[in-house]
């Protein structure tokens, strides 16, 4: 991939980013940022190449330390995010009924 | 179709994933289904990297998934709703610590190779310094929210900064220069983790918010920027995605106190300008005391009540009490709603989480635009461990630190019940007129006793 549609990529996704989070109600934000914290925690396949690779015993171990504290943040992150979010959808789920009703 | 085909079209279907998956945490009706998306995403994408034929060992990586996972169970599992912010710093912590360590092994193995190129050394630069940044900021902010560290900094630390800062684009230039040599790289870690730890320890606890919002932000960017080191399009897809949301969650919070994220992150604090209102001035012979029962007579009556909470209402446990009261009241034929200042909690959004899990319905959280021109029809505003959000300073003294915030006009209301241990300041550090206003009445005590009391006076 050349640096420039690398780049390219990540100028959209940002704007993409904005679109989706600009609307969001204060109620959420608390479980939003847990949540795509937990997916920043992507970094963790490149760990897992990484520590998979046995490059030398230095890499591997930077590597295995990486693959945990992204794992910690990954499962962590989904984990605590929908343990919030069932405590805001636990009761009355269909207040606010559609135009069908 | 060869394997990295399929390794990059799984990548680009978990990418879909995410997108999806933050669209759906948009909404409280999709916002589990998002979450769980998102989930799957990371697990498509993990089974995906770990077809990678660069991977020659298992041992390792299914290690260190094991020590995570059960690591990050036992944290998400545990948490009480109260500390939420402090696990989200450290998650965020620990993700930029996760890029870090990627950046540095998979720039070692390219020096190694001697295959090493522009795009990865300037990557992994950029890398190891958001990341260290994101680490050891993260950690601060960890002890800051937990309080237990007062440390607020030494003087000229801002030239401190400004040279860390400084040293860590001329160590970047060197390990792109003289890549071969990876002590660059590894000095350029150690400067920006502890400018990391010195932009964090100046900032008070009233912005803790928009210094969380931040780090996520960061954490995203750091991940981004390893996918450039990588060459690996869903971590820059996905990085990015986290890196911008953050940034619109910082710039939210940062409406909600009228200050700049620069304002915040210098630290350019309220200082000197608090000296010029005097608390005995403000509130001499002007405060009235009540009692529970008393509240309990005036609500009894009450057609429209508005609570509006803030940190102390968790650190007093009070939530469930509330919940309490505030059914006895709807039994009563009161209407009862929340209002809710965008930085009430630790983090955006803090309050109504911890509200939701006193079981208080969702609907009854208010928004302050939405419920502010309310406040002239409502009998009472209970005001519960806030403080500075309700201040009426913020619009009348231009020289107030909280000059400009938007507040709830809680003074609006016919009556308003302060419940507060005593007169003391709120993170502002500034004395509330509101504590002296004609309508307003002081119920002096712990906030969850109070409404204890008052809800039982309310039975009588």
């Amino acid at each position: 991939m050349t640096l420039i549609l690398a780049f390219t990529l990540f100028v959209l996704a940002v704007f993409l980013g904005v679109e989706l989070i600009s609307k969001v109600p204060p109620t959420l934000h608390t479980p939003l940022m847990s949540g795509s914290n937990a997916i920043s925690g992507i970094t963790l396949i490149g760990a897992l190449v990484s520590a998979g690779s046995e490059h030398s015993t230095l890499t591997t171990l930077l590597a295995f330390g990486a693959v945990t504290l992204a794992t910690i943040n990954v499962v962590g992150g989904f984990l605590v995010t929908n343990r919030m979010l069932s405590m805001f959808t636990a009761r009355r789920p269909v207040k606010k009924t559609g135009p069908d009703t | 179709m060869n394997r990295s085909n399929i390794i990059e079209l799984g990548y680009l279907v978990a990418a879909v994933f995410f997108i999806v998956g933050l669209k759906g945490l948009g909404k409280p009706r999709t916002a589990r289904r998002g979450n769980l998306l998102g989930a799957s995403g990371m697990l498509l994408a993990v089974l995906v990297a770990l077809l990678d034929q660069a991977i020659v060992s298992y041992w390792v990586l299914l290690a260190g998934l094991a020590v995570g996972a059960t690591i990050g169970s036992v944290l998400a599992v545990r948490v009480q709703m109260t500390s939420m912010p402090e696990l989200v710093a450290l998650f965020n912590g620990f993700g930029g610590a996760a890029s870090v360590l990627v950046a540095t092994a998979s720039f070692i193995e390219v020096t190694d190779l001697g295959v090493i190129d522009d795009q990865v050394s300037i990557a992994a630069s950029t890398t190891a310094l958001i990341g260290a940044v994101t680490l050891t900021g993260s950690i601060i902010a960890f002890f800051k929210l937990k309080e237990s560290m007062k440390w607020s900094g030494f003087g000229g630390i801002r030239t401190v900064n400004a040279l860390l800062a400084i040293s860590g684009i001329v160590l970047s230039v060197l390990v792109v220069t003289d890549p071969t040599n990876t002590t660059w790289l590894w000095a350029l870690v150690a400067v920006g983790a502890l400018l990391g730890v010195l932009l964090v320890v100046p900032i008070g606890g009233a912005d803790m918010p928009v210094v969380i919002a931040l780090l996520n932000s960061l954490s995203g960017l750091a991940a981004s920027a390893t996918g450039f080191v990588l060459d690996n399009t869903l971590l820059i897809i996905a990085g990015s995605l986290v890196g911008a949301s953050g940034l619109v969650l910082t710039q939210i919070m940062c409406v909600a106190m009228n200050r700049s994220a620069l304002a915040v992150i210098f630290s350019t604090a309220p200082s000197a300008s608090m000296g010029s209102i005097d608390p005995d001035d403000v509130y001499a012979g002007k405060v009235t005391s009540t009692s529970a029962e008393e509240v309990a007579m005036i609500l009894d009556t009450a057609g429209r009540v508005v609570i509006v909470p803030g940190y102390g209402l968790a650190v007093a446990q009070a939530q469930h009490a509330v919940r309490e009261m505030t059914k006895v009241l709807e039994a009563n034929g009161t209407e009862v709603v929340f209002a809710i200042h965008p930085v009430a909690g630790r983090m955006p959004g803090h309050m109504n989480v911890l509200l939701a899990e006193a079981e208080i319905d969702y609907e009854q959280l208010i928004e302050m635009d939405e419920v502010n021109p309310t406040f002239a029809q409502t009998d009472v505003a209970i005001v519960l461990g806030a403080n500075d959000v309700v201040n009426p300073l913020a619009k009348t003294d231009p020289d107030s630190p909280i000059a400009g915030m938007p507040i709830l006009d809680v003074d609006k209301a016919q009556t308003v019940v302060v419940i507060k241990r005593s007169l003391s300041p709120g993170f502002a550090g500034i004395p509330n007129p509101l504590f002296a206003a004609d309508n307003a009445i002081m119920l002096f005590g712990d906030g969850k006793k109070a409404i204890t009391d008052i809800t039982k006076a309310l039975g009588e």
